[in-house]
């Protein structure tokens, strides 16, 4: 057999061939089903955000125009209406929750920062660490209406509704928030940097002060200022810590002194039958989500690396 | 040796020493209150469970086991039970579970199966995040003024052509057990969303290789192969989103209608233990504070169990792919 006669024997030995088809096609079953669901995630995921849209909608709509409208000053100074009276505003409810979060920030965040030192650097493997690192994760599940429960009974049996019942009630929630962050940021500072410290003598002490803190310290802020977000927002602590109040914070006595806040201002107005009212719980509304998202805006931008 | 080789000559500076005894007496006081600190946190759990327990104990002698399965709370009568707040928590949890899970596992998978350029996928991520941002009584707000309208139409055709059938058994009057539970769905899918997504990315990207190398679909591999992988990772998302589902409050206390009453239907009105203790505590006298405290203890009991068992399947989950710590 000639070489020519092999290869001619060989293109039609392979022209007989078929080739199995590897491609996939577009009518078969498996891929039918996967464009099926490939679909249906889009439609879920587009589903999803819709609430969010709306909600955003309806806080521009009907909290926007009261808000951004010509009587901004009053809206934002003015005190409460009562009844059938027109006009109003939500001043003493903007600066009430003002003044609790930074109770609530004042008392959580030092605390909340030494814990978090404890659970990442002097004792990361102890039982305490354990213990109190476990316990941090369930009280982030904590129903937030039982803290104010907690400081109802310890608190306000004894002193009476007050900024400072309201503002610990808000400290509860965000400890566990500001501790697991910490934690999250401080262990993240590289072990070669605690190395040098440690390696020209500094003590531990120091070492955290002049090295671990100011590197960690993008990371905590994040988790304060989100913790801080997330206090804000909170109302069912205030329920019954705080209670609510039509005028201004007068003094910060810790006695008999109820405070006004922006979510109990919403929660109290939504179910009144007047009209103005309801507009007011919208624009509370709205400025509580401006408040909201501050705090979260800044914690992204206090976390990223500085280039 | 007398004189430290790396001290420039005539220069004072003592920076090579040993630490003086202030610094040594700084380290240890500081490590002290670090210590403390640490030690707040489980102080604070136990000062918790111990002021309810205290403010309880009264209506715990008085009604016993009798105010899990009690249904009237009535403070004329001083007879108090907690029945109807008990199913409505967990019927209102499970369905915001169900609905939350569903959709919360959909956007993980759409988040890390590269459905979407991850660029796009981050600003998605955002507006997830963003959903988690929202106050709880702005959602209940929104629950009064455009969910309820929107859902009363369908809720009323519903009705009439299937008011046989037990889950449209009533009309939606108002508020009620639906708009509560698709709220509740809304508020619990950023937490379900973010720790799914925490799941499927911790699988190694050699898995999904593995599987598109044996030829399969896309969702093939998702199905087969990513699903399965993350699973306990997605089983402690929705437990711990259920966790957070139980102890909601106001947006309930808004939309559920606070009713004291157990039914089926999803147009009902009904009540949790949360929205129980927001509405009636404010004006509770002294016997009804201490049913109420009661209430509170057995929030705190179920909330617990669900939110160790989903932290203990999410450890295990951690411990599986990362190894043991």
């Amino acid at each position: 057999m000639s070489d020519i006669e092999a290869t001619a024997a060989a293109v039609a030995e392979e022209a007989a061939f078929v080739r199995p088809n590897l491609q996939r096609q577009m009518w078969e079953g498996r891929a039918v089903k996967n464009n099926i669901l490939t679909t249906l995630t889009w439609i879920i995921a587009i589903l999803a955000a819709i609430p969010l849209i709306s909600v955003i909608y309806m806080l521009l709509i009907r909290g926007g125009t009261r808000l951004f409208g010509s009587d901004i000053i009053e809206v934002l100074t003015a005190l409460p209406p009562a009844g059938f009276e027109m006009g109003g505003g939500i001043g003493p409810a903007i600066i009430g929750t003002l003044v609790m979060v930074a109770i609530a920030t004042a008392t959580s965040v030092p605390f909340g920062i030494m814990a978090a030192i404890y659970l990442a650097i002097l004792g990361p493997t102890s039982k305490l660490a354990g213990t109190s690192r476990f316990l941090a994760k369930v009280l982030t599940g904590f129903p937030s209406i039982l803290a104010g429960v907690f400081v109802y009974a310890v608190l306000v049996v004894n002193f009476g509704y007050s900024p400072w019942a309201g503002g610990v009630a808000l400290a509860v929630l965000m400890l566990p928030t500001v501790v697991l962050a910490a934690e999250e940021a401080i262990a993240q500072v590289p072990q070669r940097m605690k190395d040098a410290a440690f390696g020209i003598g500094c003590t531990r002490t120091q070492v955290i002060w002049k090295v671990v803190l100011p590197t960690g310290l993008p990371g905590i802020l994040t988790g304060v200022m989100l913790a801080i977000a997330g206090a804000a927002g909170e109302s069912a602590p205030l329920l019954f810590t705080a209670l609510f109040s039509n005028y201004y914070l007068e003094s910060l006595t810790a006695v008999n002194n109820p405070t006004a806040s922006l979510s109990i201002l919403i929660y109290n107005f939504s179910g009144m039958p007047f009209e103005n009212q309801i507009e007011l719980a919208w624009t509370a509304s709205l400025v509580l989500v401006l408040i909201v998202l501050v705090f979260n805006i800044l914690a992204r931008l206090v976390g990223q690396p500085k280039v | 040796m007398a004189k430290n080789p790396f001290q420039q000559a005539g220069s004072s500076s003592t920076i090579t020493r040993p630490p003086s005894g202030g610094e040594l007496t700084a380290d240890s006081l500081f490590r002290g209150m670090a210590y403390a600190a640490a030690a707040v946190i489980v102080l604070l759990v136990l000062a918790i469970l111990w002021e309810l327990g205290r403010e309880a104990a009264p209506a715990v002698a008085k009604y016993g086991l009798g105010f899990w399965y009690g249904t009237t709370w009535d403070v004329n009568k001083e007879q108090f039970g907690v029945l109807p707040e008990i199913w409505g928590t967990l019927y209102s949890s499970l369905l915001a579970l169900f609905l939350g899970g569903v959709f919360g596992i959909a956007i993980a998978i759409f988040l890390t199966q590269d459905f979407i350029h991850h660029r796009l996928a981050l600003v998605f991520r955002t507006i997830i995040e963003l959903l988690a941002a929202i106050p709880s009584v702005v959602y209940g707000l929104w629950g009064i003024y455009v969910l309820i309208p929107l859902l009363r139409p369908a809720a009323d055709w519903l009705h009439d052509q299937l008011g046989w059938f037990p889950l449209f058994g009533t009309s939606l009057s108002g508020p009620g057990m639906a708009p509560a539970a698709l709220v509740l769905a809304i508020m619990i899918l950023p937490t379900v969303a973010a720790i799914s997504v925490d799941a499927f990315r911790r699988i190694p990207y050699k898995v999904k290789e593995a599987a598109y190398g044996m030829g399969t679909t896309k969702w093939e591999a998702i199905l087969k192969v990513m699903l399965p992988t993350a699973s306990s990772g997605i089983l402690a998302a929705l437990v711990l989103g259920f966790g957070r589902a139980l102890g909601e409050t106001m947006a309930l206390a808004m939309l559920i209608g606070n009713a004291n009453q157990i039914s089926w239907s999803l147009f009902a009105p009904a009540n949790t233990l949360a929205s129980l203790l927001a509405s009636s505590f404010p004006e509770a006298g002294t016997v009804e504070v201490q049913a109420l405290m009661y209430a509170a203890l057995v929030l705190l009991l179920i909330t617990f169990i669900v939110n160790v068992v989903g932290l203990g399947v999410q450890q295990y989950t951690v411990r599986k792919f990362e190894g043991k710590k």
